[in-house]
C-alpha cells in the first residue's frame, strides 16, 4: 500500500512571456520586424532576447510522491501552478526540468467531454471520447452499457449532442469518464458542473474508485470537495509547494495565506484598548474580548460551521450607568453585516445599574455559516447609544463542514440555513 | 506495470512507439470527420459524387467548348477529370490538413497524443473522398466506351504521390496555422493560385511553350497529374520524366522536412494554440 504511484521530483517549468510575444502573433509583424530593421539579426541575440522577454516559472522545483490508494487535492490560488503540474502530468505540455514518474495507467479529465463532436450521436460520441479519453474500442464495447446507464439518456442515444440540455451534455460526458477505470485518475474541477445529485453520483464513483486503491489526484477550488474526499492535501503557492499533508490542514493553510500572515487579532485574547479603528469620541470602555469554542476551549481562530462559540466581552465603565448592553457583530471581509449577537435581545437582560469592571458573557450555541473568512466588531451601548465600538476586533475563518449531514453544504451565500423539502410527483399528490 | 516517466525532451524517444500505441485514435478520428462531413445534408456522400461532375461540366464547356483548348483526340471531359480528381483530392487534403489542429484545438490542449496523428487523419478523410469521386471517372470512361491502357495498374502509384504532397504540404501550414493564422486567408488564395498553373483542365503540353515546360514543372502537382493522364489515356499521353522526377523530389523533400518542422514545434502547440 506504502507504493509511490506517481513521484514528482524536481518539476519546473518555464514559460517565456514575451513583451513582444503577442505582436509577432502574426506573418504580417513578422515581416514588419523585418522589413524596419532589417541587419537586426546580425545584432547580438542574447542581449535582445533578453530585453524582450521575461521568464515566467508556473512551476519552479516541486517535489512530492503519491502513494497507491491516496487521494490527494492540489490547492492553490490563481497562477500558484495546478493546472500546469496537470498539464505535465496529462503530458500534454512538457516540464523545462525534473521528471515525473508514473505507475499504471492514468488518465486526465481536465475538462468532461473533451472532444465531444456536436454533430455526432450520443452513442457515435461515446466511442469517439472513449478513444480520446484513451480506452480501446473492444474495452468501450464492453463497458458501453453501463456508461449509458450510468448517463441516464438511454431514449437519446441516437440523437445527436448537440440538441442536448447542458446537464444531459455533461452526464454523458462524465459517464465516459467515470468508466475509464485507470489506476491513476487525474482530476480537474470536473465536479463543478452538473446539478447536486450528479455531482453526488459523480462523487460516489471517485469514492469507489479509491476503494479500489485507485490514485486520485484532484484539482479544484470547491475546498468543500477537496474536504470531501481527499485523504491528503497539497498546497501550492506561485509554483512552489507550501504544504504537504492531511487535508484539513491542508486546507487551513490555504485560507491562511489567502489572508496573507495572520493577523494579531486572530488571538484569544483580545487588547481592545490597542485598536486604533476605534472612532476618536469614544473612551475606551470595551477593553478585553475573549473568544472559546463550545467546550470552553480558545477559539484559536477557527470554527466548523454550524458549531457553537463563547465569547467574553470586558468592560471598564467610566460612570455608573443603567441598561449597558455590549454586541457581537459578524461581517463578511467585504463589510457586510452578516449577524449580531447583543445582551439586549436577552429576555430577562440586568437593567440596573452598573459601574466599575464589568464581564459579558456571550453563548452562540450554533453559528451556522457558509465556510470563509468573517470579522467581529463588539460594541457597547449605554440605553440606545453607542458608548464604544471596536471594528475589526477579531476574525474568525468558518471551515465548511457536513453540517446537514449529507456530504453537501453549500459554499456560497452566508448562512447555512435549515431547510426539509419533500419532493412528490403529481400523480403521487393527486394519490395523497 | 505500465510505467511513464515523463522529463523534458523524453516524447521524442518514443515518439513512434506512441504514434503506433495511437493508432487506434487516429481511426476514431478520420471515423468521426467522416461521418460528420455529410451529416445534415440533404445527398449526404452524393456530394463527393456531385461537385467532380459538376465542376467537369463546367470545365469541359468553357476550356474544351469555349476556349477550344486541344485534346489530342481524347474526350474533354475525360482530360479534365484526370487533372480535376487529383487536384481537388490534393487542395482539399491540404486545406483541411491545414485546418486540421486549430479545428482540434479543444482536443490539443486538454488530451496528450503525438499530435501527427490530426493532419494524417484529415488527409485520410480527403482520400475516401477523392475515392467516391473517382467513381464519376469509370462512368465517363463507360459513357465515351473509351478503354483505359494497362497503365491504368500505376494509378494507386500516383494517388499515393498525391497523398504525400498533400501530406508534406499540409503538416507545414498546420504547423504555422497554430501560431500565424494568416494562413487561414493565404490557403484559399494558394488553391485558387494553384488551380491555373497545374494542368487541371487542360493538356498543358499542347499549351506551354516547349522552353518554359521546365519550370512549369517546378509545380508539384504537374507531375501527379501527368501521371494520372498517362495512366488513364495510355499511349497517346508520353510521360514527361523531369516533371516526375521534380514531383518525387519535392514530395520527398516536404515530407521529411515537414516532418521534422512539425515534431520541432508540437511541444508548443498546447501553449500557443
Amino acid at each position: 500500500m506504502d507504493h509511490s504511484v506517481i513521484t514528482v521530483e524536481n518539476l519546473s517549468k518555464r514559460y517565456i512571456i514575451g513583451h513582444q510575444r503577442a505582436p509577432t502573433d502574426g506573418v504580417r509583424h513578422v515581416i514588419e520586424a523585418a522589413v524596419r530593421s532589417p541587419f537586426r539579426w546580425l545584432r547580438s541575440r542574447n542581449q535582445e532576447k533578453k530585453a524582450q522577454r521575461e521568464e515566467f516559472w508556473a512551476l519552479n522545483d516541486v517535489s512530492f510522491d503519491v502513494k497507491r490508494g491516496e487521494v490527494v487535492g492540489l490547492i492553490g490560488g490563481n497562477g500558484a501552478g495546478k493546472s500546469t503540474i496537470l498539464k505535465i502530468l496529462s503530458r500534454i505540455t512538457e516540464p523545462t526540468k525534473g521528471r515525473i514518474q508514473l505507475e499504471g495507467r492514468s488518465a486526465s479529465l481536465l475538462e468532461v467531454g473533451t472532444g465531444f463532436h456536436p454533430e455526432l450521436t450520443g452513442r457515435e460520441n461515446i466511442f469517439l471520447n472513449g478513444a480520446i479519453l484513451g480506452m480501446s474500442k473492444e474495452e468501450i464495447k464492453r463497458k458501453f452499457d453501463e456508461i449509458v446507464a450510468f448517463s441516464e439518456i438511454e431514449k437519446f442515444l441516437d440523437t445527436p449532442v448537440k440538441r442536448y440540455s447542458s446537464g444531459m451534455y455533461v452526464r454523458l460526458a462524465f459517464a465516459v469518464a467515470a468508466h475509464l477505470d485507470p489506476d491513476i485518475l487525474i482530476v480537474d474541477e470536473v465536479l463543478a458542473v452538473g446539478d447536486v445529485t450528479f455531482q453526488k453520483k459523480c462523487l460516489g464513483k471517485m469514492q469507489e474508485a479509491q476503494a479500489r486503491s485507485r490514485t486520485v489526484l484532484f484539482v479544484s477550488h470547491n475546498l468543500s470537495a477537496v474536504e470531501a474526499f481527499c485523504t491528503r492535501g497539497i498546497v501550492l503557492s506561485k509554483g512552489r509547494v507550501v504544504f504537504d499533508g492531511p487535508t484539513k490542514p491542508a486546507i487551513q493553510h490555504y485560507l491562511d495565506s489567502l489572508r496573507g500572515t495572520r493577523p494579531p487579532s486572530y488571538g484569544d485574547v483580545i487588547d481592545l484598548c490597542a485598536f486604533g479603528s476605534r472612532p476618536d469620541r469614544y473612551p475606551p470602555q470595551l477593553r478585553t474580548l475573549r473568544l472559546y469554542d463550545e467546550t470552553g476551549r480558545p477559539l484559536g481562530g477557527n470554527l466548523s460551521a454550524g458549531a457553537g462559540m463563547k465569547a467574553t466581552i470586558h468592560v471598564e465603565l467610566e460612570q455608573p450607568a443603567a441598561n449597558v448592553n455590549a454586541e457581537i457583530s459578524f461581517l463578511t471581509l467585504d463589510g457586510d453585516r452578516v449577524c449580531t449577537a447583543s445582551s439586549a435581545y436577552e429576555k430577562c437582560r440586568d437593567e440596573s445599574r452598573l459601574s466599575g469592571s464589568v464581564v459579558f458573557r456571550c453563548e452562540i450555541p450554533s453559528l451556522p455559516l457558509v465556510a470563509g473568512d468573517y470579522k467581529l466588531n463588539v460594541g457597547l451601548y449605554i440605553g440606545q447609544t453607542e458608548a464604544d465600538l471596536v471594528e475589526d476586533a477579531a476574525r474568525v475563518a468558518v471551515s465548511w463542514s457536513d453540517y446537514y449531514g449529507t456530504g453537501v453544504a453549500p459554499m456560497h451565500g452566508v448562512f447555512l440555513l435549515n431547510n426539509r423539502w419533500a419532493v412528490a410527483t403529481a400523480a403521487d399528490m393527486v394519490l395523497a | 506495470m505500465h510505467q511513464l516517466t515523463i522529463e523534458p525532451g523524453r516524447a521524442e524517444h518514443h515518439y513512434w512507439k506512441d504514434l503506433w500505441k495511437y493508432r487506434e485514435l487516429f481511426y476514431f478520428l478520420a471515423w468521426r470527420d467522416l461521418l460528420v462531413r455529410y451529416k445534415q445534408t440533404l445527398v449526404g456522400i452524393a456530394w463527393a459524387f456531385l461537385r467532380p461532375a459538376l465542376t467537369m461540366m463546367v470545365l469541359t464547356v468553357v476550356f474544351g467548348k469555349f476556349a477550344k483548348l486541344p485534346a489530342a483526340g481524347v474526350p474533354y471531359p475525360i482530360l479534365v477529370l484526370c487533372g480535376m480528381l487529383p487536384w481537388q483530392f490534393f487542395s482539399t487534403a491540404l486545406a483541411e490538413c491545414g485546418n486540421s489542429l486549430v479545428h482540434n484545438s479543444s482536443l490539443v490542449s486538454k488530451i496528450y497524443f503525438p499530435r501527427l496523428i490530426v493532419p494524417a487523419s484529415s488527409v485520410i478523410v480527403s482520400l475516401v473522398d477523392f475515392m467516391v469521386s473517382a467513381s464519376i471517372l469509370a462512368l465517363v470512361l463507360l459513357w465515351y466506351q473509351y478503354l483505359p491502357s494497362a497503365h491504368i495498374f500505376f494509378l494507386p502509384l500516383f494517388v499515393g504521390l498525391a497523398f504525400a504532397a498533400a501530406f508534406g504540404v499540409g503538416l507545414w501550414i498546420a504547423a504555422f496555422m497554430v501560431r500565424y493564422r494568416d494562413f487561414r486567408l493565404i490557403v484559399p488564395f494558394m488553391v485558387q493560385i494553384g488551380f491555373y498553373i497545374t494542368p487541371v483542365a487542360y493538356l498543358y503540353r499542347e499549351v506551354v511553350p516547349e522552353k518554359f515546360l521546365l519550370l512549369y514543372a517546378l509545380n508539384p502537382m504537374v507531375g501527379v497529374i501527368d501521371g494520372f493522364r498517362w495512366c488513364v489515356l495510355g499511349g497517346q499521353h508520353v510521360l514527361y520524366w523531369p516533371a516526375q522526377a521534380i514531383t518525387v523530389g519535392w514530395t520527398v523533400l516536404l515530407i521529411t522536412t515537414g516532418i521534422w518542422y512539425f515534431r520541432r514545434v508540437e511541444r508548443t502547440f498546447a501553449d500557443v494554440i
